[in-house]
């Protein structure tokens, strides 16, 4: 083999903690996971229904780049309803392989080399290395517990530059389950708006916030339209991860950018997951909430268990996971995780696989049933306990 | 009906082992609003039981489910009523619904074998007063029963960890 055959900046990449950590847990036959990033429930079968369907009907073309026409304007209602925002089906809104893909086009789209890109963490894992496949240089912000994980202005001007361009908001949060309110992101704009800043709010868990607290899209401030990509998808609101649907909505400017790299590398998003999405977008709300509700009911029966077992955990009020922290044990998240794993075979994503600041977290998935959160999280406590001896 | 009642009859019917701690936990309110909530429930007979779902299939125990399409002459002012009470009360009787369409009733019923329920519907049920015919068919597999699917076990066909 060639010495020089490999992209320097894809060999550069750091390995996704979770790989690493996958590789363990899928030696061990019979333990038990709080690992998953997804969805426990099927999609809904309405919903499937429509997808077997469109292939029935022989719906097994292309659709045009930016996605079916129908499926944007039900996009564009469902913001109008949900966020009160107006953004036109034909120009601002494009359809990806699921959020992943929007992410990467938006910074492909924008980033000239060394422009910074503010990106608070812990958060998901494909913000930092997206960034430096586009040549950009990822500036991280790390959120603070005493905050609740959220970005606070301080944090926020004390990391900007004159190079910085572009910010990443990723509420609500995986990992972490932080939202921000729509007096925190008030706070921003003023700073967003004095320093020229664009920004990436990544909403995939946007149906997923408890307490009766709705997400509200930095979108739909004033002001924030023009200089916001908004990107969404139907993996968690309607458990379609597998469908693989996402889209990303804007100014027409940096949508034609992103659509013409779109239509180069993917050409359209998968046409039967398009149909599905339709009728998900159309007639799914009762699902959402459902779902919903199941979701708070663990979140809460998760956060009485790890109170109940002394293991510090802010409340979360979006997405499926806690947070808990795990620094009075003197161990690495990574450790601790091992240790958990080999010891009593359950499977908890270490805090640091989703950035450095992650460290002394861990973690835990509640989009499992409750039978199976009481097993696994009696074995936490079996662990914690035997530390604690 | 409020939002936690239905919110416990929702979780519940789906696990009635959820212990009172359990649901107070998952509904963030109190054991005591949780006990309240489902003594009335029982007795406004909401909630009519905590029965268990059992595939009888699997047990090697002979058991024959018959359903029985009846056609009755409904009584002057007394309609369906005392008729399907007169079906109801015997307990080899699982399940009396008045119907629209081509019967009136419908009776589910459980017996040990063809035989057994043949002879209940010949001798007691034909012979009933108002009652002027029968239909019976014979159930052979059960698929799905209140919303349990009872031939396939759940799988969790998730990747064990993902972002």
């Amino acid at each position: 083999m060639r010495e020089d055959l490999l992209c320097n900046k894809t060999v550069g990449l750091k390995p996704s903690g979770i790989r690493r950590f996958f590789d363990i847990v899928a030696e061990m036959k019979d333990a038990i996971s709080l690992g998953v990033g997804e969805p426990d429930f099927d999609t809904p079968w309405h919903i499937r229904d429509e997808g077997i369907y469109s292939l029935e009907k022989g719906r097994t073309f292309y659709t045009s780049n930016s996605g079916l026409k129908e499926l944007r304007m039900e996009i564009a209602a469902y913001l109008k309803r949900t966020q009160n925002m107006d953004y036109h089906y034909m120009h601002e809104i494009l359809i990806t392989v699921g959020g992943s893909e929007a992410i990467d086009l938006a910074m492909r789209a924008m980033i000239n080399p060394g422009d910074e890109v503010l990106i608070p963490e812990p958060s998901y894992v494909s913000y930092q290395p997206t960034v430096i496949l586009a040549d950009g240089k990822p500036v991280i912000i790390e959120l603070q517990e005493k905050n609740k994980f959220r970005l606070t202005p301080e944090e926020l001007e004390a990391a900007i530059t004159p190079k910085s361009k572009l910010l990443v908001m990723p509420f609500p949060n995986n990992p972490t389950g932080a939202i921000m309110e729509k007096e925190d992101l008030e706070k921003l704009v003023p700073i967003i708006v004095k320093h020229d800043l664009y920004v990436i709010s990544d909403e995939i868990y946007s149906e997923l916030t408890y307490g009766g607290k709705k997400h509200v899209s930095i979108a739909s401030l004033p002001g924030m339209k023009e200089r916001t990509i908004l990107i969404n998808g139907f993996s968690k609101a309607y458990a379609m991860t597998g469908w693989r649907l996402g889209y990303a909505c804007g100014p027409e400017q940096v949508i034609a950018q992103m659509t013409k790299i779109h239509q180069y590398c993917i050409m359209c998003a998968p046409t039967t997951s398009q149909y599905a999405a339709v009728e998900a977008l159309h007639n799914g709300d009762d699902d959402v909430k459902m779902m919903r509700e199941s979701y708070d009911e663990r979140r809460r029966f998760v956060l009485h268990m790890l109170a109940q077992m002394g293991l510090p955990c802010f409340e979360p009020e979006g997405a499926f996971y806690v947070f808990p922290c795990i620094r009075e044990f003197g161990m690495t998240s990574d450790e601790f995780a091992t240790r958990l794993l080999k010891e009593e075979k359950v499977a908890i994503v270490p805090g640091t696989a989703f950035g450095d600041c992650g460290e002394g977290y861990l973690r835990i998935s509640y989009a499992y049933s409750i039978d199976n959160l009481k097993k696994a999280l009696g074995r936490l406590e079996k662990f914690v306990s035997s530390l604690r001896a | 009906m409020n939002t936690l009642k239905e919110r416990i009859l929702t979780i519940i019917e789906k696990n009635s082992r959820i212990n009172i701690a359990e649901l107070a936990v998952m509904l963030g309110t109190e054991e005591i609003e949780i006990a309240n909530a489902l003594q009335e429930l029982e007795e406004d007979g909401i909630i009519c039981g905590y029965h268990t779902m059992i595939n009888w299939d699997k047990t090697g125990i002979e058991k024959v489910t018959a359903l029985i399409e009846v056609r009755v002459t409904p009584q002057r002012g007394r309609g369906f009523d005392d008729i399907a009470e007169r079906i109801y009360k015997y307990p080899e009787v699982n399940t009396v619904y008045l119907m629209s369409g081509g019967y009136d009733l419908m009776v589910i019923l459980e017996g040990k074998t063809l035989k057994e329920v043949a002879m209940f519907v010949s001798n007691k049920l034909s012979t009933l007063d108002y009652v002027v015919g029968t239909t019976t068919h014979f159930i052979l597999r059960k698929y799905k029963d209140h919303g349990t699917i009872m031939s396939r076990k759940y799988e969790d066909l998730r990747e064990i960890v993902t972002p």
